[in-house]
C-alpha cells in the first residue's frame, strides 16, 4: 500500500453507488441506481440530458443526500458525510461549469486543493513560521514538480485564471483536483465545449492520470468518442435508472443505448453516428 | 526596469516580498515610521496615531469583507466591545496593558462568534442587516448594563501604564499603538499565504467548490468572524488608551460605514488597500481642511462658504473612486509598480 509521508492512504479507491434514489417532491431524478467504479479503471456515467447523471454525481460528493441507497467508498458508507469530509477520505471533483476561483492565481488555486491535508493553524500562519512554512514550502514543491510539470501549465502558474483560455481552465481544475491527493477522481464533463486538439490532450491527461498516478476516474462524459476510447466500463442512465454497463463495446451494441439516444432501438445505426462524429 | 528576481529555493517563491526594490522601499517606510514621530508636531502625531488605529480595524474588516466576502456593518461594535473590555480591565483589575489588549481582542471575537452564526445561512445584504441588528443589540447592552460599562456617561481610563510609566502624551502613545498596528498587518499578510488565507478566498469566490475541496464552511466562516472581530477589539483597546475615555456613542454606525467605506476606496481583498483607504479615510478631511485654510485669504467670508465645499469634495473623491478605480487605492499602486517593471522599454 502506497503511503505519503503523513501516512494518509493513497492507493486507488473503489467507489460503489448502491440502490440510490434521489427524489425531488414527486419528481423522481433517480431510481435505484447502482453501479460501482473499480479501483485503478476509468469509468464512464453516460446518458442523454436529463438523465440524471450530474444528480448521480451530486450525491457521490455529497451536495444531495439519496432519499434511500447508500454510497461506499472502499466498503466505507459515507452516505451522511459533508463534502469536506469526503475530500479527505480520497474524493476529488471537477465541475461542468468550470468551478476555479477567479480572484485567485493558477498557483493558489491548485495550492487550494491541498487544504484538507495540510495542519497549519491560526496561531502559525499569523507568524509564518514553523510548520506554516515548511508545509508551504513542500506544497510548493510538489505542485510545481508534479503536477504542474505534468499538466504543462508552467507558463501560466501566475497569472490569474479568469484570463486563461477555457481548455486551459479544465486543465487547471485538474491539476487542483490532483492536489487533493484524490483516490478516487469524479469528472463532470472533463471536455465539455473544448476543441479536438484540447480534447486529445485531455483524454492524454486522464490516461496518465490513471496510469501513472494510479487514481480511479469516474467521468460524467458526452463525448461518445472519448468514452468509447479510453473508459475501461460504461454505465448508461436513462430517466433516472441505470439502462446498461460493460465494456465500451458491450454498450455501444446494446439496443437500449441506442433506443435510448437516437429513440430507435438500432445499434448499427448509433455506430454509424459515433463514427462520423469521431471523424469531423 | 526589474531583472533579476529568479529565484533557487520555493521557499524564497514564498517570501513576502519578492523583489529587491519591494524590500528597499518597506525598509524606507519602515525607517520613516521610526523618524515620524520626532519630526512631525503633536497635531500630526494626533492623526497618526488614529490612523494606526483605523488601519488596525480596517484590515479586520478587509479580512472579513474583502478576503471573504462576508458584509459586516456592526464592525464598530465590536471596537466598542475591546473599547469596554480595556476598560472595564484597566479601573476594575489594572492588569497590564498588553493582556487587557488581547482580551479585548479575544472578546470581540467570541463575541464575532456567535454574531457571525447566521453567516451559514445568510448572505450578501441581508448579512450586512443582521450585523446592524447585533450592533445594535451590543448598543443597547453598552447602555443599560452599566454594572459593567457605566451606561450612558461610560468610563474614563487610567492612562497606559509601561513599568510604571504613564504614556499621557501622543509620542508616548505612538511607540504603542504603531508597532501593534504594524504587528498586526504583518500577521495578515502572514495569514494569505497559508491554507487559512486561501480558504477565505476560496470561500469569497465560489463557496460549493471551496467545500468540495475539503473546507467546512462554517468553521471557516466563523473564523474570519472571530479574526475579523479580534482585529477590531484590539483597534478599539488601542482606541480607549488613546482617548481615555469610552461612552455608549463612541462607536457609532457611521464608524462601520467609515470602515467600509475605508476598504472599498482602498481595495476590498488586498493587504495594502485596508491600509491605504485607512489612510485616506482618516487624512482625505483633514487635508482638505488645510486647503480651504490655503485658499481662504483669496476667498472672502471663506469660512462659511468653504466648509461645506469640503464635505462635499470629501464625498465627491469617494464616489470618483468608486467610478474610476473600482479595485481601489491598491491598484493604482500596483499600476505604477507594472508601469516601472518595463521602465524605460515600454511606457
Amino acid at each position: 500500500m502506497a503511503n505519503d509521508m503523513n501516512g494518509a492512504d493513497l492507493t486507488p479507491a473503489e467507489l460503489t453507488v448502491e440502490d440510490v434514489t434521489l427524489s425531488f417532491g414527486g419528481i423522481k431524478a433517480l431510481q435505484s441506481v447502482s453501479f460501482t467504479a473499480k479501483a485503478g479503471q476509468i469509468t464512464a456515467l453516460i446518458g442523454p440530458n436529463g438523465a440524471g447523471k450530474t444528480s448521480v454525481f451530486n450525491c457521490i460528493s455529497g451536495f444531495y443526500r439519496p432519499s434511500s441507497g447508500r454510497v461506499l467508498l472502499d466498503g466505507q458508507d459515507v452516505t451522511g458525510l459533508r463534502p469536506p469530509k469526503r475530500a479527505v477520505l480520497g474524493m476529488a471533483r471537477s465541475f461542468q461549469n468550470i468551478a476555479l476561483f477567479r480572484g485567485m492565481t493558477v498557483l493558489d488555486n491548485i495550492k487550494l486543493g491541498r487544504h484538507g491535508h495540510m495542519k497549519t493553524n491560526l496561531l502559525q500562519a499569523f507568524v509564518y513560521a514553523g510548520r506554516a512554512a515548511r508545509e508551504e514550502e513542500e506544497l510548493r514543491r510538489e505542485v510545481e514538480e508534479r503536477i504542474i510539470d505534468f499538466l504543462e501549465i508552467d507558463h501560466i502558474r501566475n497569472m490569474p485564471v479568469s484570463v486563461l483560455s477555457y481548455g486551459l481552465q479544465k486543465r487547471v481544475e485538474l491539476a487542483r483536483a490532483l492536489a487533493m491527493r484524490p483516490r478516487i477522481l469524479l469528472l463532470d464533463e472533463p471536455v465539455a465545449g473544448m476543441n479536438r486538439e484540447e480534447t486529445e490532450d485531455m483524454a492524454r491527461f486522464i490516461l496518465d492520470v490513471k496510469e501513472e498516478w494510479g487514481i480511479s476516474i469516474l467521468m460524467v462524459e458526452h463525448d461518445m468518442g472519448l468514452v468509447m476510447d479510453i473508459s475501461d466500463h460504461v454505465s448508461v442512465l436513462n430517466f433516472g435508472k441505470v439502462i446498461a454497463q460493460g465494456l465500451p463495446a458491450e454498450v455501444q451494441a446494446d439496443p437500449h443505448v441506442a433506443e435510448a439516444y437516437l429513440g430507435s432501438g438500432d445499434p448499427a445505426a448509433l455506430m454509424k453516428r459515433l463514427a462520423a462524429e469521431r471523424a469531423a | 526596469m526589474i531583472i533579476g528576481t529568479a529565484k533557487e529555493t520555493y521557499r524564497a517563491d514564498e517570501s513576502l516580498l519578492t523583489t529587491q526594490p519591494q524590500r528597499v522601499w518597506l525598509a524606507i517606510f519602515a525607517a520613516s515610521l521610526v523618524a515620524l514621530p520626532f519630526v512631525v508636531n503633536d497635531y500630526w502625531l494626533y492623526l497618526t496615531c488614529l490612523v494606526a488605529i483605523n488601519v488596525a480595524a480596517a484590515t479586520g474588516l478587509n479580512i472579513l469583507t474583502g478576503f471573504t466576502g462576508l458584509v459586516s456593518l456592526g464592525h464598530a461594535a465590536f471596537m466598542a466591545v475591546g473599547a469596554y473590555t480595556v476598560a472595564w480591565l484597566e479601573t476594575n483589575l489594572g492588569t497590564p496593558f498588553w493582556v487587557n489588549l488581547i482580551a479585548a481582542g479575544l472578546v470581540a471575537a467570541a463575541l464575532g462568534i456567535l454574531v457571525g452564526l447566521p453567516s451559514l445561512k445568510v448572505k450578501g445584504l441581508y448579512l450586512a442587516i443582521a450585523t446592524i441588528a447585533a450592533s445594535f443589540i451590543l448598543h443597547f447592552c453598552f447602555v443599560h448594563f452599566d454594572g459593567i460599562t457605566g451606561g450612558a456617561t461610560g468610563i474614563n481610563i487610567p492612562p497606559l501604564t509601561i513599568f510604571g510609566a504613564e504614556l499621557t502624551t501622543y509620542f508616548s502613545l505612538y511607540w504603542v499603538i504603531m508597532p501593534v498596528t504594524v504587528l498586526m498587518v504583518l500577521g495578515a499578510a502572514n495569514l494569505f499565504r497559508t491554507r487559512i488565507g486561501r480558504a477565505f478566498i476560496a470561500i469569497r469566490d465560489r463557496d460549493i467548490s471551496a467545500e468540495v475541496l475539503g473546507i467546512p464552511l462554517l468553521r471557516y466562516k466563523l473564523m474570519s468572524f472571530s479574526i475579523a472581530s479580534f482585529y477590531a477589539g484590539m483597534a478599539g483597546g488601542l482606541w480607549a488608551y488613546f482617548f481615555r475615555v469610552v461612552t455608549p456613542e463612541s462607536f457609532p454606525l457611521l464608524t462601520s460605514i467609515f470602515l467600509l467605506a475605508a476598504i472599498i476606496v482602498g481595495g476590498m481583498g488586498t493587504i495594502l488597500g485596508g491600509i491605504l483607504g485607512a489612510v485616506f479615510m482618516t487624512l482625505a478631511p483633514e487635508l482638505l481642511r488645510y486647503g480651504v485654510e490655503w485658499i481662504s485669504p483669496l476667498v472672502p467670508n471663506a469660512g462659511a462658504l468653504l466648509s461645506p465645499v469640503r464635505t462635499v469634495v470629501f464625498g465627491a473623491l469617494i464616489v470618483g473612486f468608486l467610478i474610476f478605480e473600482p479595485q481601489g487605492l491598491a491598484e493604482i499602486i500596483q499600476r505604477i509598480r507594472r508601469f516601472f517593471r518595463l521602465w524605460p522599454f515600454r511606457t
